[in-house]
């Protein structure tokens, strides 16, 4: 609840902040304070509860787990409005605007963690994209921004009449839209039921871009300003996969659930095989990254077929590793002029530290121990061979994982061991010193996944 | 009149609207048919309200409740979706669809 009033206030704020601060800088700064009260609210929010739930008539119930997933997302934007937040200044004229639509989709999250009822999933799910549709075409100048733009405009747009109609066919066979009370799952299962769990499942793939509804990803991704790419790819996502998670696991349980995992099991397949296939061709880092979160969003996915605590845990960790990741490499390629793989040719040699921080995030990203990304895989992994009747997919994901190597040591061979003269905007002692911090944030948590999974 | 004529005519009209989506070229035409999507939700929203209302369910007006939340994000959705088209029609000086495709190389 907190986390959800404190950022939508912080929402208005900012928008009143572009009237009265002229200077820009201190826009970001008053917006960096917002956020860490955002945090420190929905962390006083934990104190509260004390293990148990809150439920707001029936529509919001807060838990551990909806406080622990807020505090990853309001902790990686954070991270990002220190490392990208003086880059907003160059896509336009309003940057304290685009600070508040960036508080209003955290808003969104907030409630996707946290909602009991198919209104307000439907709610999240809007709150979270409307502001994005604006993000993607902020550079108003940019024909490649207005058209991505577009484009995720009229694919959302038409994502979220399939998702309403779902919940109609469930409300049609059930008769609410609690989800405590659907109960879809015992006993015999309604046709209208069943055709709504598989629309709403088609809908939420739109909305994670899982194949084959990704197609909107690479081209979105890529025409929109870096900056706000690098939110969207991370912690957005993250955010629709709690969404799936809460809706799939609390509402399409019992006899239901073999029904749709074989579903979303192919979905996985699919979006596993194609993420990472496409990735390997693709010349730009920018449209690599964008391929690269299709496959992370495949990873995720194995999270919400398995049902277990390991499940919820990966989730939690795996969005954390994966924001946390591709926020400080998007930070980077920010700076870059050129955004070809041979645009970081001989960055080791020009910006030793820069280098070494993109390599430990690329290294978190391809899932090599020690950084976060090892132990994200893990558990996902792990989640997926405890259903059992899952092998043929964790194979694929293993398989998987070791192609995506491939593309991530790309960058790490352009940046060590070809010569080159990289185009790199000036940076300065504070970035680099937040740079650091991101690396042994990946580190740390590579090394002890514990210090955030023990409050889940 | 029993539900399921409303429930054929709501699946017709989503239908009509899912084929406009996937098969015309005019942007505006598309978020026309997005619109017809949302709207045979909503009509489909309230003959399931009135079903459950005779079955003997007190909460049924809550589907129709919902049906004035589709109303105002679909509003919200128009006021940033035209003000899109009109800046990619600034831009291309078009609003078909097919002209994107310069976004893949």
């Amino acid at each position: 609840m907190n986390a959800l009033i404190s950022t939508a206030l912080s929402g208005v704020l900012m928008m009143f902040a572009g009237l009265f601060v002229k200077n820009k800088q201190s826009i970001k700064f008053v917006a960096i304070v917002a956020l860490l009260i955002c945090f420190a609210a929905n962390l006083a929010e934990l104190c509260t509860l004390q293990g148990g739930s809150r439920t707001l008539y029936g529509m919001i119930t807060v838990t551990n787990f909806s406080v622990l997933f807020n505090a990853v997302a309001f902790g990686a934007t954070l991270l990002y409005f220190m490392l990208s937040g003086s880059a907003f200044e160059k896509v336009g004229e309003h940057v304290s605007d685009y600070f508040a639509l960036v508080f209003f989709i955290l808003s969104g999250i907030s409630l996707a963690s946290s909602f009991s009822s198919l209104l307000m999933l439907f709610l999240a799910i809007e709150i979270i994209s409307i502001p994005q549709y604006i993000l993607a075409g902020s550079d108003k100048k940019s024909p490649k921004s207005s058209e991505a733009s577009l484009k995720y405009f009229l694919m959302g747009s038409f994502s979220t009449g399939i998702l309403l109609m779902g919940i109609t066919l469930i409300y049609g066979a059930t008769g609410s839209f609690l989800i405590s009370e659907l109960g879809i799952g015992d006993g015999a299962i309604s046709p209208l039921a069943l055709c709504g769990v598989i629309l709403i499942a088609f809908a939420l793939s739109f909305k994670v871009s899982a194949a084959p509804f990704h197609f909107w990803t690479p081209d979105v991704y890529d025409g929109s300003p870096s900056v706000f790419t690098s939110f969207m790819a991370t912690v957005v996502k993250a955010g629709s996969f709690i969404a799936f998670i809460r809706l799939f696991h609390g509402a399409f349980t019992g006899t239901i659930s073999k029904d749709w995992q074989l579903l979303l099991a192919l979905v996985t397949a699919a979006t596993l095989i194609i993420g990472n296939f496409t990735a390997v061709f693709q010349q730009s880092v920018k449209r690599m990254l964008a391929y690269s979160s299709i496959a992370q969003a495949g990873f995720m996915l194995l999270s919400v077929i398995a049902f277990s605590d390991f499940a919820v845990k990966g989730i939690i960790l795996y969005a954390a590793a994966y924001s946390i990741a591709t926020i400080g490499i998007f930070a980077v390629l920010i700076k870059m002029k050129d955004y070809t793989f041979d645009g970081f040719n001989g960055l080791a040699k020009k910006e030793p530290l820069v280098a070494a921080v993109t390599t430990i995030c690329l290294l978190s990203l391809a899932g090599i121990p020690l950084t976060a990304g090892f132990f994200a895989k893990y558990y996902v992994l792990t989640a997926a061979v405890q259903e059992g009747n899952l092998f043929w997919l964790v194979i694929i994901a293993v398989i998987c994982a070791a192609i995506s190597v491939y593309y991530y040591f790309r960058v790490i061979m352009a940046m060590y061991f070809k010569s080159g003269e990289p185009g790199v905007e000036e940076m300065n002692g504070r970035f680099k010193f937040l740079l650091v911090v991101t690396a042994a944030i990946v580190i740390l948590l590579g090394v002890f996944p514990g210090l955030l999974l023990q409050f889940a | 009149m029993p539900v399921q004529y409303y429930i054929f005519l709501s699946i017709a009209l989503f239908c009509i609207g899912v084929m406009g989506v996937l098969m015309r070229r005019n942007a505006i035409i598309i978020f026309m048919c997005v619109e017809l999507m949302l709207n045979a939700v909503n009509l489909l929203l309230v003959a399931f309200s009135k079903m459950w209302a005779d079955a003997g369910r007190v909460d049924a007006a809550g589907a129709q409740i919902f049906v004035f939340f589709i109303m105002v994000v679909a509003a919200a959705e128009v006021a940033v979706g035209l003000a899109i088209i009109v800046m990619v029609y600034r831009n291309s000086q078009s609003v078909d669809v097919n002209i994107m495709n310069r976004l893949k190389n």
